[in-house]
C-alpha cells in the first residue's frame, strides 16, 4: 500500500522559453521531461538519491554564477532553464570529452550518440592522455567489475549500502583521478562483506559491473542484444514475490534484472533471485 | 549494523593507540575479546562515526602507518563498515595504508617555496633519499611560506614528533636524517622542534595601531593572564552586556565579510542560523588554511590562541552554539599544540564550559585535526571530514545555516574572520568600520615576507612598499592558487578593487614573482596542485585537472594553438559544471597568466 501524500503545490518554470507546470520538489530534470526535453545523464538513477558527480545533464538558470545539475537541482517557481545554451552544450561536449579520454565508454548505453550529438572529440587530448585503464576483476562466477569502465558515480556504492542492501561491501577509496571503488584494502569480493545480490549491477549505468555470463559472451564475440528476450515473471524462491526480467538469447538466461518500478523492490533482489536462475 | 570483518588482528601497539582514545572496549561488540558473558547476550554498540579521523590520527601518530588490523580494530570499536574506513582512510595525504618508515619528510615544492629555491631542496632530499613515496614526499604549501623553502618531518611515536626545517636549506638537509631522539614519555601531545619565535613572522611586530596582529609576539601565548592583560575578554564581556541579537546587530553593522576566500556577510550567515529553529546549532571554525601561499590564520593561531578562543565563543553566543569545533590542518603542529593548551587552560578557568563568566553561558570548543587534503576547508567538505566521512564537498542547496554539521544549523568561519569579531565589540561597529583591517600573506620575491595587517583601501604598491621587493617584480599572484595574476600594482586591496582588476583578495595571498621565476614551472605546480587535491567527486575537476596539467606540459615544451584553444575549454567547462569552488577556480591563474603575462605567446 502507498501511503497517501498531501496534494503538492504546482509551480510554473520555464524550459527554453516554454512554461511547464510541475509539482513542487520536482528536479528540473523532470521538468525537462514535462516539456519533452532529451538531456542526458549518467550518474542519475531513477532509485536512488542523486549524486549530482558526473555532469552531462548541466543547463544554464537564469542569473545563476553556474552552470546546474538537471539531475538534482530542484525546480523553483519562476526559475527560467536553458536546456540547449551554447554554454549548457559547451559544458557537456567537454564532459563527453574528458570522460571518454579516460573512461573506455564502449558498453555505456547512448555514449556513442551523445558524442556525435555534441560533436565531442576525445582524442584531441592526445594519445598520451591518462585513462582509467586496468585489468577487468574477475574474482568470482557471478559477477565482473570491470573499472577501466567505471565513470566513477556513485550509484553501486550507494546501492549496496545505506539506499538499499545496506551490507557496505565496496566504497569510494582514495583521491582524485586515482579514485576508485573498492573493498577495504581492495580484497577479492569473495572476502569482502558481499551477499552477491547484485543490486550494484543493477544500477551500474556503463556495463562496468556485469553478470560473468555477459562478461565471457562479449569477450567471445557472442553478445547480441537484437537476440535477446526479455520475460518478467515472478521469482519463486520465497513469499516475498519479486519480479524477475529474464534476458534470454539462444534459449539460455544470459542475465537478471528486475523492473525499477515495482513499488516495493525498486530494482533490488537477493542472490537467488538475481544469480539462481542455474534451475530456471 | 551487521559488519562482516575479514579476521585481521591489531598489534599491541596499534590496539594501545586506539584504546587511548576510545577507552577501553565494553564488551566483544564493540571490539573486545569474546567472553562467555557475550554469547549470552545482545549488546547494541553506538555508531560513533565521527570518531574515525581521530582513531586514524591515533594510530598514524604511533606507528606512522594504518594497517589492516589497525583499521578492523577502529571499525569494531566505532561501528563502521570497513570498506567505508578504508575510503575515509585513503582518502588523506598524510596517512598510509602501506607500511612506511616512522619518519616521514615533507618537503614543499609549492609556489612560494618554489619561489625561493624549492627545487635544489627537493634535488637534493632526492640525491640523499632516493625516490619520492616512502622516507619523504613532495608536500603542497605548508603554510609556513614566509620561510621558505620549507620542510616538515613528522614522525610517529610517543610522543610523535614534527620538526619543522625552515628555511631549508641543500646544506640542513643531509642533517635532516638525524632525527632529535624520540622520548618514550606517555604524553600523547605532539612534540615541536625547530620552531621560530612568532614574530619572525609579523614585520610589523610592536607597531602602534595594529589590531589583530597587537598581541604576536610582545604577549606570551601560553598565558592566559598576559592575555587578559593586554585587553582578552573585554569583547566578551561586551557581548553579554549587547545579548546576542546584539551582537550580531553590531557584525551586520560592522560590515565584516568572510576572510576564507569567498567574502560571505559574516552578520548575515549568524543572523540566518541564528533564527534556525533546528538544534542545536553548531560552530565550525575553519583552520583548514591550505591555500597554497597563506599562513596568516597560522601566524594567529600561534601567537595569539585566546583570541581565537574568545572570538569563538562570541559567535556561539550570537548564534546559539553549545558546541564549538575547530578544524585546524593535520601540518600544524605548533598551531595545535597552542590551541590544546588554550582551550584546556579556559577551560580550567571558567571560560569555557558550563555557565561561562557565571553569565549561564554554555559552550565549549573540540579541536579536529585535518589529515592532509585541500579540499577540507571548503565548507561543506569540513563537514564530511568531521563526521568521519570522506572529505567530499556537498552540493548547495541546502546551505550551512540550514542543514550543516551533523545535519543541523551550522555556522562555519574562517579564523582571521572570527578573531576580527574582536575590536568590533571592542571599538564598536562603526569605529572598526571606519578602519577595517585585513591581514595580508606576503611572500616569494620580497625582503621581508610575512603577515601584514593593513586598512582596507591601501593599494598593492603600498603594501609592497612596507615588505620590500628583491629582484625586478614581474607579477603577484593575489589570492593564491585559486587566485590570479596581477601586474598592476596600484590596484586598492579591497574585494571590490581586486575584482574590477579581474582578480581576487581570495585568502590574502600576496605572492611576489620577479623576473628569475620560471612561469612556466610555477603554472605546472599550480595545475599539479589542483589535479592532487581534487576529490574526484564530480567529472569537470577529476579529469579537467588531469588533462589542464597534460596541456601546460605540452606547452611548456613547444607552444600549440590547439592545446591553448583545449586549455580554454575545459577551464571553462570546470569553471562551469564543477560541483564546487576547487574545480571553479582550478583554471583562474593559468588563465590569468596566459592573458596578461603571455606565458605561452
Ligand atoms: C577548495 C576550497 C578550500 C577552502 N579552504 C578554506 C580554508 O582552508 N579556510 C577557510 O577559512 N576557508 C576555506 N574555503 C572557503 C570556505 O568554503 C568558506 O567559504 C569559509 O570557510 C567561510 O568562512 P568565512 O565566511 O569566514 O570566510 C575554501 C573553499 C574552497 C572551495
Ligand atoms: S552484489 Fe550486492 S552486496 Fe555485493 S557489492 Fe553488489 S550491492 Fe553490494
Ligand atoms: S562501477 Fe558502475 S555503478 Fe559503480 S561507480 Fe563505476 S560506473 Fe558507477
Ligand atoms: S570540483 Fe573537484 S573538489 Fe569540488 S567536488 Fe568536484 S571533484 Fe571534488
Ligand atoms: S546525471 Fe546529473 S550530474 Fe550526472
Ligand atoms: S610553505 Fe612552501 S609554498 Fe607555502
Amino acid at each position: 500500500m502507498i501511503p497517501l501524500q498531501p496534494p503538492r503545490r504546482l509551480i510554473d518554470v520555464e524550459i527554453d522559453g516554454e512554461t511547464v507546470r510541475v509539482p513542487e520538489g520536482s528536479t528540473i530534470l523532470d521538468a525537462c521531461a514535462v516539456a519533452g526535453k532529451d538531456i542526458p545523464t549518467l550518474c542519475y538513477g531513477d532509485t536512488l538519491t542523486p549524486k549530482n558527480a558526473c555532469r552531462v545533464c548541466v543547463v544554464e538558470v537564469e542569473g545563476a554564477r553556474t552552470l546546474a545539475p538537471a539531475c538534482s537541482r530542484k525546480a523553483e517557481k519562476g526559475m527560467k532553464v536553458g536546456t540547449d545554451t551554447e554554454r549548457a552544450r559547451q559544458s557537456r561536449k567537454v564532459v563527453l570529452e574528458l570522460l571518454a579520454s579516460s573512461v573506455d565508454l564502449s558498453t555505456t548505453p547512448r555514449a556513442a550518440e551523445w558524442t556525435k550529438e555534441y560533436d565531442a572529440d576525445p582524442a584531441r587530448f592526445g594519445d598520451d592522455a591518462a585513462t582509467v585503464e586496468q585489468p577487468a576483476k574477475v574474482d568470482n562466477e557471478l559477477y565482473v567489475r570491470d573499472y577501466s569502465k567505471c565513470i566513477m558515480c556513485y550509484k553501486c556504492v550507494d546501492a549496496c549500502g545505506d539506499q538499499w542492501q545496506n551490507t557496505f561491501a565496496i566504497g569510494v577509496a582514495g583521491r582524485g583521478f586515482d579514485t576508485t571503488i573498492s573493498t577495504e584494502f581492495d580484497a577479492p569480493l569473495t572476502d569482502s562483506a558481499c551477499v552477491y545480490c547484485g543490486n550494484c549491477v543493477e544500477v551500474c549505468p556503463t556495463g562496468a559491473l556485469s553478470f560473468k555470463s555477459e562478461f565471457d559472451m562479449r569477450a567471445e564475440g557472442t553478445w547480441d542484444e537484437s537476440k535477446q528476450t526479455e520475460t518478467t515473471t515472478i521469482c519463486s524462491y520465497c513469499g516475498v514475490g519479486c519480479n524477475l526480467t529474464l534476458h534470454v538469447q539462444d534459449n539460455k538466461i544470459v542475465k537478471v534484472t528486475s523492473p525499477h518500478d515495482n513499488p516495493v523492490t525498486k530494482g533490488n533482489l537477493c542472490v537467488k533471485g538475481r544469480f539462481g536462475y542455474g534451475y530456471v | 549494523m551487521d559488519l562482516r570483518f575479514r579476521g585481521a588482528e591489531p598489534s599491541e601497539e596499534e590496539r594501545a593507540a586506539i584504546d587511548a582514545l576510545l577507552g577501553p572496549p565494553a564488551s566483544a561488540w564493540d571490539g573486545g575479546a569474546r567472553t562467555e558473558q557475550d554469547l549470552r547476550f545482545a549488546a547494541r554498540a553506538e555508531a560513533a562515526r565521527d570518531q574515525l579521523l581521530p582513531a586514524l590520527h591515533a594510530v598514524n601518530d604511533r606507528v606512522g602507518w594504518i594497517s589492516e588490523g589497525a583499521l578492523e580494530y577502529i571499525c569494531r570499536r566505532l561501528t563502521i563498515p570497513p570498506a567505508e574506513a578504508y575510503g575515509v582512510a585513503t582518502f588523506y595525504a598524510l596517512f598510509s595504508v602501506q607500511p612506511r618508515p616512522k619518519r616521514v619528510l615533507h618537503v614543499c615544492t609549492d609556489l612560494a617555496c618554489q619561489a625561493k629555491g624549492a627545487e635544489s631542496v627537493r634535488r637534493r632530499v632526492e640525491d640523499h633519499f632516493g625516490p619520492a613515496g616512502t622516507s619523504w614526499q613532495e608536500s603542497p604549501c605548508l603554510g609556513m611560506c614566509e620561510r621558505a623553502p620549507a620542510a616538515l618531518a613528522l614522525e610517529a611515536g610517543t610522543p610523535p614528533v614534527a620538526q619543522v626545517y625552515a628555511p631549508a636549506t641543500p646544506e640542513t638537509i643531509t642533517t635532516m636524517a638525524e632525527a632529535p631522539p624520540n622520548s618514550n614519555g606517555s604524553t600523547p601531545s605532539v612534540k615541536v622542534t625547530g620552531e621560530t619565535p612568532e614574530r619572525a613572522a609579523v614585520p610589523q611586530t610592536g607597531q602602534d595601531g595594529l589590531l589583530l596582529l597587537r598581541r604576536i609576539g610582545t604577549v606570551d601565548p601560553a598565558s592566559l593572564d598576559d592575555y587578559r592583560a593586554a585587553g582578552g575578554y573585554t569583547a566578551l564581556r561586551r557581548a553579554f552586556e549587547l545579548g546576542p541579537a546584539g551582537v550580531i546587530r553590531e557584525v551586520l553593522e560592522s560590515g565584516l565579510v568572510g576572510r576564507g576566500g569567498a567574502a560571505f556577510p559574516t552578520g548575515r550567515k549568524w543572523d540566518a542560523t541564528a533564527r534556525q529553529p533546528d538544534h542545536p546549532h553548531y560552530l565550525v571554525c575553519n583552520a583548514d588554511e591550505s591555500e597554497p601561499g597563506t599562513f596568516k590564520d597560522r601566524v594567529i593561531m600561534e601567537g595569539d590562541p585566546y583570541a581565537l578562543v574568545e572570538a569563538m565563543t562570541i559567535a556561539a553566543y550570537a548564534t546559539g552554539c553549545a558546541k564549538g569545533y575547530l578544524y585546524i590542518r593535520g601540518e600544524y603542529p605548533r598551531a595545535v599544540a597552542r590551541l590544546q593548551h588554550a582551550i584546556a587552560t579556559a577551560r580550567a578557568r571558567g571560560l569555557l564550559g558550563d555557565d561561562i563568566l557565571g553569565k549561564g553561558l554554555s559552550f565549549d570548543i573540540e579541536l579536529r585535526r585535518g589529515a592532509g587534503a585541500y579540499i577540507c576547508g571548503e565548507e561543506t567538505a569540513i563537514f564530511n571530514s568531521i563526521e568521519g566521512q570522506r572529505g567530499e564537498p556537498r552540493s548547495k542547496p541546502p546551505f550551512p545555516v540550514e542543514k550543516g554539521l551533523f545535519g543541523k544549523p551550522t555556522v562555519v568561519n574562517n579564523v582571521e574572520t572570527l578573531v576580527n569579531v574582536l575590536p568590533i565589540l571592542e571599538r564598536g561597529a562603526q569605529a572598526y568600520a571606519a578602519a577595517e583591517p585585513k591581514l595580508f600573506c606576503v611572500s616569494g620575491a620580497v625582503e621581508r615576507p610575512g603577515v601584514y595587517e593593513l586598512t582596507f583601501g591601501a593599494t598593492l604598491r603600498e603594501l609592497l612598499d612596507l615588505s620590500g621587493t628583491t629582484g625586478t617584480t614581474r607579477a603577484v599572484l593575489l589570492g593564491g592558487a585559486a587566485g590570479a595574476f596581477v601586474t598592476d600594482l596600484d590596484i586598492p586591496l579591497t574585494f571590490e578593487g581586486t575584482r574590477a582588476a579581474g582578480a581576487t583578495l581570495g585568502s590574502g595571498v600576496v605572492l611576489v614573482i620577479d623576473d628569475g621565476v620560471d612561469l612556466k614551472s610555477l603554472l605546472l605546480r599550480i595545475a599539479e596542485f589542483f589535479r592532487d587535491e581534487s576529490c574526484g567527486q564530480c567529472v569537470p575537476c577529476r579529469v579537467g585537472t588531469v588533462r589542464q596539467e597534460e596541456a601546460l606540459h605540452r606547452l611548456s615544451r613547444r607552444v600549440d594553438d590547439d592545446d591553448l584553444v583545449l586549455l580554454r575549454e575545459v577551464g571553462q567547462t570546470m569553471r562551469d559544471a564543477s560541483i564546487c569552488g576547487l574545480g571553479q577556480t582550478a583554471w583562474n591563474a593559468v588563465e590569468s597568466a596566459i592573458d596578461r603575462l603571455g606565458v605561452f605567446r
